[in-house]
């Protein structure tokens, strides 16, 4: 591991855990929203499964 | 790295940031396709071709992509029967790999003895199915939220591992994965495989993010939201995966690493550290399950954008949607198990489709939001309902520097490699058996968009629409 190796992976892992920290840190600090406004992406409402067939 | 990074801050999240835009600007006026937000967004009667490779890329995908899956499911189900602690001889991982996904010959894994993938991709492609099929599965999003930090743990427990396994390997293997090479720099291939990593792994110029923004409200945040997808998959990547899997692989399997294809590297290197790892039986089944579940989330995602344009576009409900595109995608399955001798049918089509037709995908979404959606428009839109400013500069590189440093590496690409590509695909076989399939396919779809665009004509689709 040289020192241009060494200076990269520090920088990039640093700089990606305190991208990381900061955006945790904005969604978590967000104002209490209703639980129903709440979507994960897998329960996306993409309005197609009540009339299926 | 530093190609990955530089592509990851010029490309990644400022397309992250623009696809997310573009897809709900689409969803309030009525569209989840990508051919028809692109018609949408620019009102010529060729703009929705161009949705037909944002619905190829992650439909081509899936077909290998699920072979994949199948093969997570499989290493965790012989990590649970014992029958992947090989010792510690790195070569019995690497024969094991070859058989069980039937690198030997085309069609081995159609020979009677060796079936077990073939019966495990069937249980993972019909579980796909089951699920997309029935549309959202509250299920599995609570599965997924013990799963993933679960899945962080396990991979914490693997990386204390790797870094622990002796000083002077683990440094060494650190320094194949992050020293740099300057002589890299100036290969377009190293630029197109960062690039092409960058939009993979962000799912940016899939075709995925586009749609599934459509289904956004008009003031929900995509710019936090997008920014906050991007960061924590370059922490899984960069944090967790680079600080594993290369290293570990270098460890084990020294410099013939970096002549291992680009999914078989996780099955043959990892392995390795779980044979010397205690409780390694269970963390190896542990692992490889935790990857099938975030597979299958992924490749749900995949099915997705298609499905909304056979809907939309044709008229299909769900149901019959779903089932076309079985068909479809089984199709593909079937070929890339097949010619599985050296995995060429899944390597051609993770190239041409994952690699290059991303690319290609990533620089059309570019122009259209920077010079024919304009940046201004993108900017307020962006910003309704943000939770976060985006500096204006963002726009000012989507609309010039990204456009131009993707033309500037595909055009090194065609200069420094066209040649090489033109002449694998001349000498037949396999890789232009699968760029013909391709190729299929994205007629079928074109086909299937000129239909889609007489309906929405027909029905004045675009008539009266807020702009």
């Amino acid at each position: 591991m040289t020192t241009p190796g060494w200076t990269i992976m520090l920088i990039s892992v640093g700089s990606v855990l305190t991208l990381v920290s900061y955006c945790l840190y904005r969604v978590l600090s967000l104002p209490p929203v209703d639980m129903e406004d709440i979507k994960g992406p897998l329960e996306i409402d993409t309005r197609d499964t009540s009339d299926a067939d | 790295m530093l190609p990955y990074f530089i592509s990851l801050l010029v490309l990644g999240i400022p397309l992250c940031w623009a696809e997310w835009t573009m897809g709900r600007y689409g969803g309030t006026r009525g569209f989840n396709s990508a051919p028809g937000i692109f018609q949408l967004l620019w009102r010529n009667p060729i703009a929705k071709y161009f949705g037909s490779i944002a619905l190829l890329i992650p439909l081509v995908i899936y077909m290998y992509y699920v072979v994949i899956e199948a093969w997570c499911l499989g290493y965790a189900l012989n990590y649970l029967t014992g029958d992947l602690m090989l010792g510690e001889d790195a070569s019995k991982y690497e024969g094991f790999f070859a058989q069980f996904v039937g690198k030997g010959k085309d069609g081995a894994l159609f020979e009677s003895g060796n079936l077990q993938l073939l019966g495990l991709l069937l249980v993972t492609f019909v579980l796909n199915f089951v699920l997309i099929y029935r549309g959202v599965n509250k299920g599995i999003e609570s599965f997924c939220k013990i799963a993933m930090p679960i899945m962080v743990l396990c991979a914490l427990c693997v990386l204390v591992r790797v870094l622990t396994l002796g000083t002077d390997k683990v440094i060494a293997g650190l320094g194949a994965m992050w020293n740099p090479d300057p002589e890299f720099l100036w290969k377009p291939k190293t630029w197109l495989a960062a690039s092409g990593q960058i939009f993979f792994s962000l799912s940016v110029g899939f075709g995925i993010v586009i749609n599934y923004a459509s289904y956004l409200r008009r003031t929900d945040d995509v710019a936090l939201s997008g920014l906050t997808a991007c960061s924590l998959n370059e922490f899984f990547e960069v944090c967790l995966g680079g600080l594993i899997t290369l290293p570990a692989a270098f460890i084990f399997l020294g410099a013939m690493a970096t002549t291992h294809g680009t999914f078989g590297l996780g099955f043959t290197a990892l392995p390795n550290v779980f044979a010397v790892m205690p409780g390694g039986q269970f963390f190896g089944f542990l692992w490889f399950f935790m990857l099938f579940i975030a597979a299958i989330t992924s490749s749900l995602s995949m099915l997705q954008p298609v499905i909304a344009f056979f809907e939309e576009g044709l008229g299909l409900k769900r149901h019959a949607s779903a089932t076309l595109l079985g068909l479809v995608s089984a199709m593909g399955c079937g070929f890339v198990v097949y010619f599985s001798r050296d995995s060429l049918a899944l390597d051609t089509f993770d190239f041409w489709v994952g690699t290059m037709l991303i690319f290609i995908l990533a620089m059309i979404q570019a122009v259209i939001y920077g010079w024919v959606f304009g940046i201004k428009r993108g900017h307020e839109e962006l910003h309704l309902g943000a939770h976060i400013r985006v500096p204006w500069f963002v726009q000012l590189m989507l609309k010039y520097i990204t456009p131009t440093y993707l033309l500037a590496i595909f055009i090194g690409i065609c200069v420094t490699q066209g040649e090489n590509y033109a002449k694998t695909l001349s000498e037949g076989g396999v890789p232009l058996f699968s760029v013909l399939f391709i190729g299929t396919i994205l007629l079928f779809l074109i086909l299937l968009i000129r239909i889609a665009g007489k309906r929405w004509e027909a029905e004045g689709r675009f008539k009266n629409l807020d702009d």
